[in-house]
């Protein structure tokens, strides 16, 4: 895996950013740096963060329209002749374009970065069919498809930087509403590595997108119990960092996974892959379980289906449990 | 077309997108008589550990412009390999050849309105319209006549010809150069041309289950000879 960039993002997430807004600034940025590449747009640029780059880079972005099956596998073709691509799209779309991406993308080897915003409960009010519960796990799938999904504004303008740097087939997913910040200048991002932001001797959180931020708050209320809770930011979700997770096993024994995703197939389940191969642990999922979504604000949303910190705190409780008791 | 066998990655290259990959083996032929690969790697196709796949690879043969067998992919690759040309100010031309079942395809009637949205005039497609598909006839399947309507209401140059007559096709592919709008020509065809008993037969669409008197009746039919075949693939061809 090639390492990321190091470079500093010029402007810094703030109050009520969003990851998409910050994923348009990245690409505007990348191409004042001098990087080559153009942007695919499915009629969706107002909502994805790429409207920047229309505005700022109006040769290099081709607007497809409503039709993401025909962008896809054309980001494909485009790539042949030897210019990145960025197609798109927000999240459930692209998920309609899956074949797309195996085929002429995947398959093909092409340097074609997937970037999808709105996903998740994230979505809020748009509802069940527009919240994409399913991409993690449908993109992972794929042979040679880089996975990632950045945590706060920040890190995704150095996840964007990153991906283009890599070369060969990514998805990235952004978010829609805002999200808190989270790092700072001197934060690094590298393709395939997780990194510990809090340290704790009693179990692992393992969490990416705005379950990140959840984790945290969930480690806070428990240390006011007396539980040391270690947090892992994981944003790239396929090259799993296997070695940390293993280091995890090791520390601390016992984990909670946790995404705005079905539990079946996205972070969870590669984490669970990892740990039953290598150092077979108690694992509580935190995510979405198997069901679609419905309307409603993120915040009530994440407590419906109980990804807030709260439930982030109970699944802790449980992994550690079971870890005693395997004893 | 313009190509070097010598450097298949030239720049400056034609391109040719098999969209309909199941015709892999018209493919292959071509590309090892046109000096692409030895012709005696055809005797790898579809086996274990070569290069042939049984549908184009991109990543396991490279003068394969993109890896296809998923109907309608093929024809959006070739449309975004145009694009990318035109990007970058390279005047190569892309040819995309489609199956008539492919035009079922939601995908495909995508790419014909971004062709004539972006007027992709290096981009030309070519129908292998025989009417026969997987199941039956196409008309039984699924119809799409009237087509020329069709075409020519999305916005395309539209050309018909007989898809068995070389000079037909020569003159229809220059007819295509000299457009400022996308291209597409229908070539009539009969599937299993030249082979009696295959000649617009569907049972014949995906079969290569041949007994030996069929293998022999098939070769006589085309003016070969099984020792003739044996000997190109051993790399007796001279032309």
């Amino acid at each position: 895996m090639a390492t990321g960039q190091t470079s500093t993002p010029e402007q810094i997430g703030s109050s009520g950013d969003t990851l998409r807004e910050a994923f348009g600034r990245a690409l505007v940025r990348l191409a004042k740096d001098g990087r080559d590449f153009v942007v695919f747009d499915a009629d969706v640029a107002g909502g994805t963060g790429v409207h920047r780059f229309r505005a700022a880079h109006p040769d290099r972005f081709y607007q497809f329209g409503i039709a993401e099956q025909n962008m896809v596998a054309a980001a494909g073709g485009f790539a042949a002749t030897g210019i990145p691509v960025f197609a798109t799209t927000f999240a459930v779309f692209m998920l309609r374009a899956l074949e797309q991406a195996r085929l002429s993308v995947a398959y093909a080897k092409r340097d074609v970065k997937l970037v999808a915003s709105h996903p998740g409960l994230d979505v809020g009010p748009d509802g069940g069919s527009a919240q994409c519960l399913e991409d993690l796990a449908a993109f992972r799938a794929i042979p040679g498809m880089v996975v990632v999904a950045p945590a706060d504004p920040y890190e995704t303008e150095l996840a964007t930087a990153a991906i283009l740097e890599y070369q060969g087939p990514v998805y990235m997913r952004t978010g829609r509403s805002p999200s808190r910040r989270l790092f700072e200048p001197g934060h690094r991002f590298e393709l395939g590595r997780g990194q510990i932001l809090r340290e704790g001797p009693d179990v692992s959180l393992i969490a990416c997108g705005v379950e990140v931020a959840r984790a945290l708050d969930a480690a806070d209320i428990l240390a006011t119990e007396g539980i040391g809770a270690r947090v892992v930011n994981m944003p790239t979700i396929k090259p799993l960092d296997r070695e940390l997770i293993v280091e995890c096993a090791e520390k601390t024994g016992c984990f909670v996974t946790a995404e705005d995703h079905n539990i079946h197939g996205g972070l969870g389940a590669a984490v669970a892959e990892c740990l039953a191969e290598l150092a077979p642990s108690p694992v509580e999922f935190i995510g979405v379980r198997d069901s679609f979504g419905e309307s409603g604000e993120p915040e009530e949303l994440a407590e419906k289906y109980r990804l807030t910190a709260p439930h982030i705190v109970q699944a802790a409780k449980a992994a550690i449990v079971r870890k005693v008791l395997r004893k | 077309m313009r190509y070097d066998p010598a450097n298949p990655e030239w720049p400056e290259r034609d391109r040719l997108v098999l969209s309909k990959g199941h015709s892999a083996p018209a493919l292959y032929a071509v590309a090892a008589l046109s000096g692409m690969f030895a012709v005696q790697q055809l005797k790898g196709f579809r086996k274990l550990g070569h290069s042939l796949q049984g549908h184009p690879h991109v990543g396991a043969t490279p003068w394969v412009e993109t890896s296809t067998g998923s109907l309608g992919q093929g024809f959006s690759a070739a449309l975004g390999m145009a694009l990318g040309l035109r990007h970058q100010g390279n005047l190569a031309r892309v040819f995309v050849l489609l199956g008539d079942g492919e035009l079922q395809e939601g995908e495909l009637w995508e790419a014909m309105l971004c062709g004539a949205h972006f007027n992709l005039g290096k981009l030309c497609a070519i129908l292998d319209y025989n009417k026969l598909q997987s199941d039956d006839y196409l008309a039984k399947v699924l119809a799409v006549e009237p087509l020329a309507d069709k075409i020519r209401s999305f916005g395309w140059h539209l050309q018909e010809i007989d898809g068995h007559d070389p000079s037909a096709i020569q003159t229809a592919l220059e007819t295509a150069d000299r457009c400022d709008t996308p291209s597409f020509i229908i070539a009539h065809t009969l599937k299993g041309k030249g082979v009696g008993f295959m000649e617009g037969r569907p049972e014949w669409h995906g079969s290569v289950k041949l007994s030996d008197a069929d293998l022999s009746q098939a070769l006589t039919d085309l003016g070969a000879s099984p020792s003739e075949i044996d000997g190109y693939l051993n790399g007796h061809w001279s032309n």
